[in-house]
């Protein structure tokens, strides 16, 4: 712990926060809030102010979050999945009313988007069931079906959006946490297996006419230059066009220009690499493995299984994003709208991925108050 | 159950302790791998960045390059067009100009109406726009309108977002000042077809606001006037909007040619047509040099020039007197007694005396048949027969001498021959004798073919560009060759071997038709001190039974034609002037008249036009303009599109003409009773000829020409 290299210089309560996350935690945001500054045309309005704004008033409810006792957390888990649930049965009720597919809850001036807050709860919910699951139950129906009900009920609502990427992320930090919980491993393969199998009956009979699009698109991005590979195309263009040290602050022609697409959300990354090149990129790159693997440590450090599970479920959760956005602007997935963690521009994903960073640094001030006691509980 | 690895014998032993930590140590395990992979996935990620900005840096950057910069091809101005003084018959105008490129547009229809509106274009334009969209390549961009005035061009520029594919620009474009009067001579410029891009797929032909010349000398001298094109790098948003100017490259104004037409005369002589369909034909003495080469009625070149509308063509294509028609080089008509002094010069070299007469008792015998003369002219010498324009005289001689050396005279003449001239088509007619009838029907060369012949009539054709020539050989004595640029010095003319009294007395005879006792005496020059001198024609194109020439529907009178050259005694000008179906010589000649006069004293002859044009509405210009807005009105809404390529308007003006020449053949294959040449011209007043200026002639005949040829 960096609490007891930190010496008497510098205050306990400061010395002991987690700062091997919270710098590159802290630079990438404000990396980011330099390329909205340039994809805005080279002004803080309208991205880089609010995402900044955002990121302050998020860092105070991170703050909040990491404060709140084990106990507390324990009891609120459940009673918070459920209101999560709640809201985004609201939001098929609303949507339902209000003619349309809608993904958002407004409450006065905010605006919320429930299956994004769902990423984190799922995670908090599924790591409560197996720490309360008696260890002799894993590998029986009563360690998968419980659970698994957890993750489909909310899917199931996120699909009727439709929002076909939230859905498969709540699937991917749930699953991850079954995972890792030590659901037999053949029960993992036999579900991937017949996943590839089902995969073809899914696109031809589940997917909507757009995301078919999107799947053949990645399979033969040449099919529609001008349609959804023009966009990939062009994220591509952008990136590739950077080198190895960019076209220079406020110098991409891809963005500025308006050849990529959403170039302060999806493609935060492309306009990034235009302007700052490979560098940047690998800068970008390695502040999320020093994220990510704080987060791993936070979970290998946790005294119990549920701060184990839930560590490993919020960074796996982060991962998702990073991982997906980053292989879909390089073109090696399918475009999809899931923004870059800390650099796009837009409150729902920031939220997700800093309520993950609270429930780490929660986890991480719980393993420090209490550390972990020999080999087992 | 399934027995598995890591969890050992739950029932059999439910320690929780043990199995807690075994699921720890999976856990970890399980975490360390998952840990892997996620660094796998970042290794791959990295790797697939470097790739991305490293190998194929150089391919990207030149994608994000030619994203970025458009390349516009900056039509070249064109050439001008100049008369022999230097005054332009054809030059630019800076204007603002909108046109669309078809293929890029979202919804032509929609798109198509907003401009309208935005332009206040008449419906006829916009129908005519849709038309061309549908039926053009997408890539060959479609004038919308030229000539805007800012404000307009201001209000679509600002709606450019809504409107892709509409690219407004500014630019030049072509301008003729004198409108109809230079059209068949300049021709006209408008956008390439598919056919000429794919003949030169030149991008400029491609680029919007490009014309090429289409017919003319436009045409002819494309090379040269065409220019060498500028361009423009420009920044550009991927939605095509200019973001700022990289590099520009000025263009090459194309070359002008200039001409040997003398403008304000060519100008003067197409209005001075009136409200006639005919034309007239100037050229120099000394140098060949074509100072007029006019034919009326025309087409406005300027409102060619973004395509013929449909509405125009329409209301051109169904005019009698055959606007589209360059009468000049394609309308062949009988000369008629325009060629007596050359059949003359025939005669003289055959031997035939000046005083060597014959008795016309209202006609002559040849071999055994009576051939009419349009008069009784009892004794006739060769002055008296040019003069008077007495046809016995020619009827005999023609056949003393044998009627193969006259038509040896006329080829030497230039009568059914082509000229050297930069033109995109020019007919030559015929001169016949016996060898090409034998030829052309089958049937032997009759008594009565000579007798039709020596009096220009029958299957003599000639074009009123052949006529001035022949009347600039009578008056010089020398092989005068057309020319209509004006590049260096003229060839020097080789002369006949005519004997100067020869010509001399050929001259003195011609203007005797018109400042003796001739069938031109109103033809006189009201000037003290040039006297012109001329020949009479009448052609006729149908029988007596049908018509007697001077009045009655349109299509059956007689052609007018005259010949003349001024001064009579040392020509400086000569010239010929076709009227078709004017009546007879009297709407031919007071034409020559005012002309000449019009370049001896422009002022007078400019102050008999006025007083003219005052009773026929305007001037050709402005007839034209009120016609077309009249027909537009009446008939704007059910007319059928332009024909999509200008070849095939050419083409039917072509083959129109043709039909047209061949329609005094009908009358051919039988004696011709010749018209009185005074007679035809004195009951009509010089000036206007009545009866035979309708004023709506759509109306006044309503057969078409080729049922009358059939």
């Amino acid at each position: 712990m960096n609490t007891m290299t930190a010496g008497g210089i510098i205050p306990a309560p400061i010395a002991r926060q987690p700062w091997e996350m919270l710098i590159p935690l802290v630079l990438l945001t404000s990396f980011g809030g330099l390329v909205l500054y340039s994809a805005g045309g080279g002004a803080m309005q309208p991205f880089a102010q609010s995402h900044f704004i955002r990121f302050t008033v998020l860092a105070v409810m991170t703050g909040i979050i990491a404060a709140m006792p084990r106990e507390a957390v324990r009891l609120l888990t459940y009673p918070a999945y459920l209101a999560v649930l709640v809201m985004l049965l609201g939001v098929e009720i609303v949507g339902q009313v209000g003619g349309g597919s809608q993904r958002w809850l407004e409450f006065g001036p905010i605006r919320i988007q429930p299956s994004e807050i769902m990423k984190p709860a799922v995670v908090l919910a599924m790591a409560r069931f197996y720490e309360t699951l008696p260890a002799g139950l894993i590998g029986s129906w009563r360690s998968v079906v419980p659970s698994g009900m957890l993750i489909i009920m909310p899917i199931s609502l996120v699909l009727l959006q439709p929002d076909l990427g939230t859905s498969v992320a709540i699937a991917f930090g749930g699953v991850m946490v079954m995972f890792l919980a030590g659901l037999p491993l053949w029960w993992f393969m036999l579900a991937g297996g017949s996943a590839m199998a089902a995969a073809p009956m899914v696109y031809f009979f589940a997917l909507r006419d757009y995301q078919r699009a999107r799947v053949t698109t990645f399979l033969d991005p040449e099919s529609d230059p001008l349609g959804a590979g023009y966009h990939i195309a062009q994220s591509k263009i952008a990136i590739g066009s950077g080198g190895l040290f960019g076209k220079g602050f406020n110098n991409g022609t891809q963005s500025h220009l308006n050849y990529l697409p959403e170039p302060h959300t999806d493609f935060v990354f492309s306009t990034m690499a235009e302007e700052w090149g490979l560098a940047g990129g690998l800068f970008v790159l390695v502040m999320y493995t020093l994220i990510l693997r704080w987060g791993w440590k936070v979970a290998t450090q946790s005294q119990d299984r549920f701060c184990a599970l839930l560590a490993a479920g919020a960074t796996a959760t982060i991962f998702f994003y990073i991982a997906i956005n980053l292989l879909m602007v390089m073109g090696m997935a399918p475009a999809k709208g899931i923004p870059l963690p800390w650099m796009s521009h837009g409150g729902s994903s920031m939220m997700t991925n800093m309520i993950c960073i609270g429930l780490l640094m929660m986890v991480n001030r719980w393993n420090r108050e209490a550390p972990r006691r020999g080999l087992s509980i | 159950m399934i027995k598995l690895p890591f969890f050992g014998d739950r029932q059999q032993a439910p320690s929780r302790m043990i199995s807690a930590s075994i699921l720890r140590a999976t856990f970890e395990r399980r975490a360390v791998l998952i840990g892997a992979l996620q660094g796998g996935v970042g290794m791959l990620l990295a790797l697939r960045l470097g790739y991305l900005a490293i190998a194929q840096n150089e391919k990207y950057r030149l994608e994000s390059e030619s994203n970025r910069v458009n390349l516009t091809l900056v039509p070249p101005r064109r050439g001008w067009i100049l008369d022999r003084n230097g005054a332009p018959l054809a030059s630019n105008r800076a204007d603002f100009r909108v046109d669309i490129i078809p293929e890029r547009l979202r919804n032509a229809e929609a798109t198509i109406d907003r401009l309208g509106d935005l332009l206040s274009l008449d419906p006829a334009r916009v129908a005519d726009i849709k038309d061309k969209v549908t039926t053009s390549r997408g890539f060959a961009p479609v004038e919308v309108a030229s000539g805007l005035d800012y404000e307009q061009f201001a209000t679509l520029s600002v709606r450019l977002p809504d409107l892709p594919g509409v690219v407004p620009q500014r630019g030049f474009s072509r301008f003729y000042p004198t409108g109809s009067s230079v059209g068949h001579l300049v021709g006209y410029v408008g956008p390439a077809s598919a056919e000429e891009y794919e003949k030169d797929p030149n991008p400029l032909l491609i680029t919007p606001g490009y014309k090429i010349g289409k017919d003319g000398l436009e045409k002819q001298f494309e090379k040269g006037l065409r220019g060498v094109p500028g361009a423009r790098r420009v920044e550009v948003t991927a939605s095509g909007r200019i973001v700022r100017d990289l590099e520009t490259r000025e263009d090459v104004q194309g070359s002008p040619i200039r001409l040997t037409i003398d403008g304000p005369l060519q100008d003067y002589a197409a209005r001075r047509i009136g409200l006639e369909s005919g034309s007239v034909v100037v050229m120099d003495c000394q140098t060949g040099d074509i100072l007029c080469m006019a034919s009326m009625p025309s087409f406005d070149p300027n409102s060619f020039s973004d395509g013929i509308g449909g509405v125009e063509y329409a209301m051109l294509r169904e005019d009698e007197r055959v606007p589209l028609r360059n009468k000049v080089l394609q309308g062949l008509y009988p000369p008629g007694s325009t060629i007596k002094p050359m059949h003359c010069m025939a005669f003289l070299r055959a031997g035939v005396k000046p005083t060597d007469t014959i008795v016309c008792g209202g006609g002559r015998r040849i071999g055994n048949r009576f051939f009419n003369c349009h008069s009784s002219h009892g004794v006739v010498d060769m002055n008296k027969a040019i003069a008077q324009s007495c046809d016995s005289y020619f009827y005999h001689f023609s056949q003393a001498v044998g009627f193969d050396e006259v038509a040896n005279m006329a080829s030497l003449f230039g009568m059914g021959k082509q000229f050297e001239l930069p033109v995109n088509s020019q007919f030559f007619g015929t001169v016949p004798n016996a060898a090409w009838k034998e030829k052309k029907f089958g049937r032997p060369w009759e008594p009565f073919d000579t007798v039709n012949a020596s009096i220009g009539q029958g299957y003599y054709l000639a074009s009123p560009l052949q006529l001035a020539v022949l009347s600039s050989r009578l008056a010089t004595g020398k092989a005068l060759n057309p020319r209509l640029v004006l590049d260096g010095k003229a060839k020097d003319p080789v002369a006949y071997d005519f004997k100067p009294d020869d010509i001399a007395f050929i001259r003195q005879a011609m203007s005797d038709v018109v400042n003796g006792a001739g069938t031109a005496r109103r033809a006189q020059l009201p000037l003290p001190d040039v006297k012109m001198a001329g020949k009479t024609g009448t052609a006729q194109v149908v029988s007596l039974s049908i018509s007697n020439g001077r009045t009655g529907p349109w299509k059956y009178r007689d052609h007018g034609l005259f010949v003349f050259f001024a001064p009579f005694d040392n020509p400086r000008y000569a010239g010929a002037v076709v009227i078709e179906h004017g009546g007879g010589s009297g709407s031919a000649y007071p034409i020559a008249r005012d002309v000449m006069t019009f370049m001896f004293d422009p002022q007078k002859g400019i102050d008999a036009l006025r007083a003219l044009e005052k009773q026929w509405g305007g001037t050709a210009q402005q007839r034209l303009e009120q016609r077309y807005a009249a027909y537009a009105a009446e008939r704007g809404a059910t007319v059928k599109p332009a024909p999509r390529r200008e070849e095939e308007i050419f083409d039917q003006v072509e083959a129109d003409a043709r039909v047209a020449a061949r329609q005094s053949e009908t009358i051919a294959s039988d004696v011709i009773v010749p018209r009185n040449e005074v007679q035809a011209a004195v009951p009509t007043t010089p000036d206007l000829v009545p009866g035979s200026a309708p004023t709506s002639p759509v109306t006044s005949n309503p057969l078409p020409q080729s049922e009358v040829s059939q």
